[in-house]
């Protein structure tokens, strides 16, 4: 514990405090999150810490009701997005020829239209629920995962620990899981962060423009779309959702850029 | 032939290719999904006739090979179809609304980038003292927000607290040039605000990338300052990296468009689109979609050819 910088210390403190309410929602948020508490955009108060939102209920447990739902959605993607592209990835890298260039210029193509734009085409269609966002959000991402796995793998795949694996024989499943993946960890992980983050700002993204989550669930996004309204009157409530989407973006960025900083230096690699 | 010559047709020839497999894509993206279109387009509760009708109208009785390639030729003669809920001429209200978004995307650019370029050889200059810490720390606030958040609250704090700017950005033929800026001052503000941060950091790496070179040190050997360094040995060679990130940012200024629209309620592409796409306007969306990555392939391909022109090493052919 010592040996933490103090950027990476906070970074911890704060992602594990919102992922800490987002598993505990239920019991830590003061009032349900579809209860019809109080009068419409309450200034903040000792019964209402927050305030409440426009038809009157308790903003702060919409928060952390929301918080649950974004956070969930985007770990999903997350793992989703992973392990797609990675796998894909180290498969490509190894087997190489027409695996390869199928694969890649597959990719090339859905990276040259923009994810927002595609996602909006897929969902014009898509009935949109959670599972289905997942889904999207998941699979148009490992494009990138896809990329950087490939890259870190092309460059393992030459060292001779994995010819000698496939002298002895060994299958592509074993190549990828016992030889590249252990050594492609790190700058994988690093990425996690980076990706997780882009999937925060993408389901808000969604949500906002009414094609993320649905009402009455509760999510960051769809805050700012239920308070909008009050902006103008200068009702700050719509504006949430921005801080908690900072802070969370910039505590789990220092949690990254000290997770890559760790592991490379184990290595000896640059500090 | 000449390797410049052939290397930019090479480059043309794949982005037609890719703008094709991208109508492929976005064509069967909408109507190649599992379950019945016109049911998830109607609900639940559409009734038998209602279902036949839309099926007939949007020709899914048709096998999809050649009702895309009916699509793709509209597209190609500027025939985007009809809009299903109003059933409007989809071409006449895209080029109105293509005209806006354009207006907005371009006033946005032409802050953005000389601004950009002159932070990003300004962090460069005072490398890792104040100037470029704070620069590298407002980025990072910047890229780890949402842009329509950015929006709101630039909404709530200049143009409701302070009062300055409409809040809504509303523009019609009948305003002047001026009421049209005055309008549109806010969503500038946050887009040139994203993509900034984006193309600061970009340049600012492309530069230092440049500085670590021979002849750089080579310059500051023969006693020259630092800014005629940056200036005459570094930013020329530094040009191509500078192009591809502009372009690059500006691909990513027409996305970020879409959502900024939405915010203050300009009447462009963008917000065209996320109308449609909830009223599940399949032939609407495609158009849109088909617009969209033309514009952001385009982008993409001009940083690629301005980078091969701009390589002094193809010029000279053995």
């Amino acid at each position: 514990m010592k040996n933490i910088p103090i950027s990476a210390k906070i970074g911890l403190f704060f992602t594990s405090l919102y992922f800490f309410m987002a598993i505990f929602a239920p019991w830590i948020a003061p009032y349900g999150m579809a209860e019809v508490v109080g009068d419409v955009w309450e200034p903040s108060s000792g019964k209402f810490l927050l305030g409440t939102d426009s038809i009157g209920r308790d903003l702060l447990s919409r928060m952390i009701y929301g918080g649950r739902t974004t956070i969930f959605i985007a770990v999903m993607g997350t793992i989703l997005s992973f392990t797609t592209g990675a796998i894909l990835g180290f498969i490509a890298a190894v087997s190489g020829g027409w695996v390869d260039q199928l694969l890649s210029r597959f990719v090339d193509l859905i990276m040259a239209i923009p994810s927002l734009i595609f996602a909006l085409v897929v969902l014009s269609v898509m009935p949109v629920t959670i599972p289905v966002l997942i889904l999207v959000m998941g699979l148009l991402d490992s494009t990138r995962v896809f990329r950087l796995a490939r890259a870190v793998a092309v460059d393992i795949e030459v060292m001779d620990y994995v010819e000698a694996a496939r002298l002895r024989g060994e299958k592509l499943a074993w190549i990828i899981f016992r030889e590249i993946l252990p050594n492609a960890l790190s700058p994988l992980v690093a990425e996690m962060g980076l990706r997780f983050i882009f999937m925060v700002l993408f389901v808000s993204t969604l949500s906002f423009l009414g094609l993320g989550v649905q009402p009455p669930q509760a999510d960051w996004g769809g805050i700012v779309k239920e308070n909008k309204e009050g902006i103008i009157y200068g009702v700050s409530a719509a504006l949430m959702p921005a801080v908690a989407i900072a802070t969370l973006a910039i505590s789990v960025n220092l949690v990254a850029d000290w997770v890559l900083n760790r592991t490379t230096s184990l290595k000896g690699g640059r500090g | 032939m000449h390797p410049i010559v052939k290397l930019v047709a090479q480059r043309l020839a794949l982005s037609i290719v890719l703008l094709l497999a991208a109508s492929v894509l976005i064509f069967a993206g909408t109507m190649i999904l599992p379950g019945d279109v016109a049911q998830s387009i109607l609900g639940q509760s559409a009734t038998e006739q209602s279902l036949a009708n839309l099926r007939e109208e949007l020709g899914l009785n048709e096998p999809a090979v050649s009702r895309y390639f009916n699509w793709l030729g509209g597209v190609l003669q500027g025939d985007l179809g009809t809009a299903l809920t109003n059933g409007k001429d989809i071409a006449e209200s895209v080029s109105y609304r293509l005209k806006n978004t354009l207006f907005l995307a371009a006033t946005a650019a032409i802050i953005s980038v000389p601004l950009a370029i002159f932070l990003g050889l300004l962090a460069v200059r005072y490398r890792d003292r104040w100037p470029d810490k704070l620069i590298s720390g407002v980025t990072l606030t910047s890229i780890s927000i949402p842009e329509f958040l950015i929006g709101y609250l630039l909404m709530y704090f200049i143009g409701v607290k302070l009062g300055m700017f409409s809040s809504v950005a509303m523009i019609n033929d009948g305003m002047t040039f001026l009421e049209k800026l005055n309008a549109i001052a806010l969503p500038v503000m946050v887009l040139v605000l994203v993509v900034l941060a984006h193309m600061m950091r970009m340049t600012r790496a492309a530069i230092l990338n440049v500085m670590q070179s021979a002849y750089i040190e080579t310059a500051e050997l023969k006693g020259l300052s630092t800014f005629n360094v940056i200036f005459k040995h570094a930013f020329p060679n530094a040009i191509s990296p500078i192009v591809n990130v502009v372009m690059l940012n500006l691909a990513y200024l027409v996305v970020g468009v879409v959502v900024i629209e939405v915010v203050f309620v300009y009447p462009g592409m963008g917000q065209y689109l996320v109308d449609h796409v909830t009223k599940r306007d399949v032939p609407v969306v495609q158009a849109c979609g088909i617009i969209f990555a033309a514009v952001y392939i385009g982008l993409n391909m001009i940083a690629d050819i301005v980078s091969i022109l701009a390589n002094p090493r193809l010029r000279h052919p053995k």
